[in-house]
């Protein structure tokens, strides 16, 4: 060893020979992260057995494939509240909502969470509030709103929105502790007040951050919504589920149809807007 | 053929072209333009989208004012948790500790296998190693659909094909992991530099080795990387895989809201918290090393 760090700190160019010589061995890292990672797998193996398939496994399977090729295009074009169009527009809307009220609920958060700003100990106080949180899954806020609000779409709203606000403040606090501090000193410079400096200083600097941190969440929650249904929270979840539950492949392949669509739809419209919004 | 000139390529936005942008004469006789600005009518599409949610949800805050008292009480009762659950009570220790080990054990089965999984397709839909540009779109839009299931549906479709049990939960999780890990490998895949796999194949190495050689030292940090993310987001995802029948602690989690349980809840989703606390704060050091 000690030899290749004395040719890597003489100062003549170093020949092939000893370029080889002396090339990262990071060998034992690489069978430690092995080893671990075995162990690890060997441990999770206890518990995981593959008891065959369920007593009617291969039928469903089958159930399920034909239903995905031959989906119901009945239900798929039906107007009606049943009709897939307007169970994925209750999905839509549950997450716009739910994405807005989280998104504006956020910036108090994150400007109390921000250490820059408030005091230590108060950051820390609500940057506990916001992960516990996100560690209360989507499912179980829903099931505990759900007694405040009864089961309909307006229980996936106020779920959406709670469960919005952890990752969002996560990418506020990011963007507010990335601001350019000296553009302030400068206007304070040229004679701004305390507003002008918040409209020219603070706002331009964090707006498209934040408007594309609830773009992203907008795809987020579209996905949740659409599993939400299963507690009873609307959207399309419920009848997907109803469904599945009465083997009723071919409404099945519908309604998944109508998902993969709209999630496809909403991702390419989302990550061009993002891109613009990064580009300025 | 002519090339096109740089003011000819600028296509005018729609907009300017129905409202003319106001034409400002500088002293030195040069006009510019000013376009009008966009943001009443972003502000007036968006006041539009929220009106038309709020009708077919039904939103009404009135509910959350009069009935928020309900809350307010159940997550007071989460808040206190049922210690029995934690070495007061064995049978109760038991039960919490083997479905809290169910659901980690199926997030780490799950990662690994997915992970693995993903990296020969993520090589193979990035477009500047594979130049069969019918397979990578193939594999793109199939990847695609497997990221738009949400993993409650695939845990649903695998408990209902291979019975309810942690091994429907592994499925699931496979799944997903697979999806997401390869879209983000194939897009790092595409930004590494391509000059040294060019410079090991003009050496007579085949495609394999100068790959071996040239572009796996460059995405494998990436790579373990993205690998500790998605065992971060499963763990989470797990949690909740019982509530389908696919094991772990989502079956506690569902059992006890039944039973308006919520102490107990509380303990579960205490546990759930120290453990994804646990996680996420040892993967976030092993990727800060990594980067």
């Amino acid at each position: 060893m000690g030899k290749t760090k004395q040719i890597l700190n003489s100062d003549r160019p170093l020949t092939i020979e000893e370029a080889y010589a002396s090339r990262p061995r990071l060998w034992w890292l690489y069978t430690l992260i092995l080893l671990i990672v075995a162990a690890l797998l060997g441990w999770s193996g206890t518990s995981i057995t593959f008891k065959g398939l369920a007593t009617k496994g291969i039928t469903i399977a089958q159930g399920v494939g034909n239903g995905l090729i031959h989906p119901d295009t009945g239900l798929l074009f039906n107007l009606t509240p049943e009709g897939v169009p307007y169970q994925l527009l209750q999905t839509v809307a549950i997450a716009v909502l739910g994405t807005i009220i989280g998104g504006i609920l956020a910036i108090p958060f994150s400007f109390l969470a921000c250490d820059k700003i408030v005091p230590k100990w108060v950051a820390v106080i609500f940057r506990a509030v916001i992960l516990g949180i996100r560690t209360i899954p989507s499912l179980v806020w829903a099931l505990v709103w759900i007694r405040v609000t009864g089961p309909n779409a307006f229980c996936g709203v106020v779920t959406e929105s709670v469960c919005s606000i952890g990752m969002i403040c996560k990418m506020y606090i990011n963007a507010i502790e990335d601001i350019d501090t000296k553009i302030l000193e400068s206007l304070d410079a040229s004679g701004c007040n305390g507003f002008q400096k918040i409209r020219y200083g603070i706002l331009p600097q964090i707006i498209p951050n934040f408007i594309s941190t609830v773009i992203y969440r907008f795809d987020i929650n579209v996905k949740d919504a659409t599993t939400l249904g299963i507690v009873g929270a609307g959207g399309i979840g419920a009848a997907l589920i109803q469904c599945m539950n009465s083997s009723r492949w071919s409404m099945v392949g519908a309604y998944l149809c109508g998902m993969v669509v709209l999630m496809v739809v909403i991702e390419i419209f989302s990550t061009r807007i993002r891109s613009k919004l990064a580009r300025g | 053929m002519k090339k096109k000139t740089a003011e000819a390529a600028y296509k005018t936005p729609l907009l300017d072209r129905i409202i003319k942008p106001r034409v400002i004469t500088l002293p030195n006789g040069h006009t510019v333009q000013k376009p009008i600005s966009r943001t009443p009518f972003i502000v007036v599409i968006v006041l539009a989208v929220i009106y038309i949610s709020a009708k077919v949800t039904g939103f009404d805050f009135g509910i959350i004012i009069n009935r928020g008292y309900q809350l307010g009480y159940i997550l007071g009762r989460i808040f206190q948790p049922n210690w029995s659950y934690f070495g007061g009570d064995a049978a109760n220790t038991a039960k919490l500790f083997s479905a809290l080990f169910d659901t980690i054990k199926m997030s780490i089965m799950g990662s690994v296998i997915g992970a693995t999984l993903a990296l020969p397709i993520a090589v193979l839909s990035s477009t500047n190693i594979n130049k069969n540009g019918v397979v990578v779109w193939g594999l793109r839009i199939l990847l695609m659909i497997i990221r738009t299931l949400p993993t409650l549906i695939i845990a649903k479709f695998a408990a209902l094909i291979f019975g309810l049990g942690t091994f429907a939960g592994t499925m699931a999780i496979i799944v997903f992991t697979f999806g997401v890990v390869a879209k983000m490998m194939y897009e790092s895949i595409e930004t590494i530099d391509m000059g040294a796999f060019e410079a090991t194949e003009s050496f007579g190495a085949n495609k394999f080795q100068s790959f071996w050689s040239a572009c796996i030292p460059q995405i494998l940090p990436t790579y373990l990387s993205y690998c500790l993310y998605s065992l971060e987001m499963n763990i989470r995802a797990a949690a909740i895989l019982g509530y389908v029948g696919a094991g772990g602690l989502g079956i506690l989690i569902n059992e006890f809201i039944g039973w308006r349980d919520y102490e107990s809840l509380g303990a579960v989703l205490l546990a759930l918290f120290v453990v994804v606390f646990i996680i996420e704060n040892t993967s976030q050091y092993l990727r800060k090393k990594l980067s």
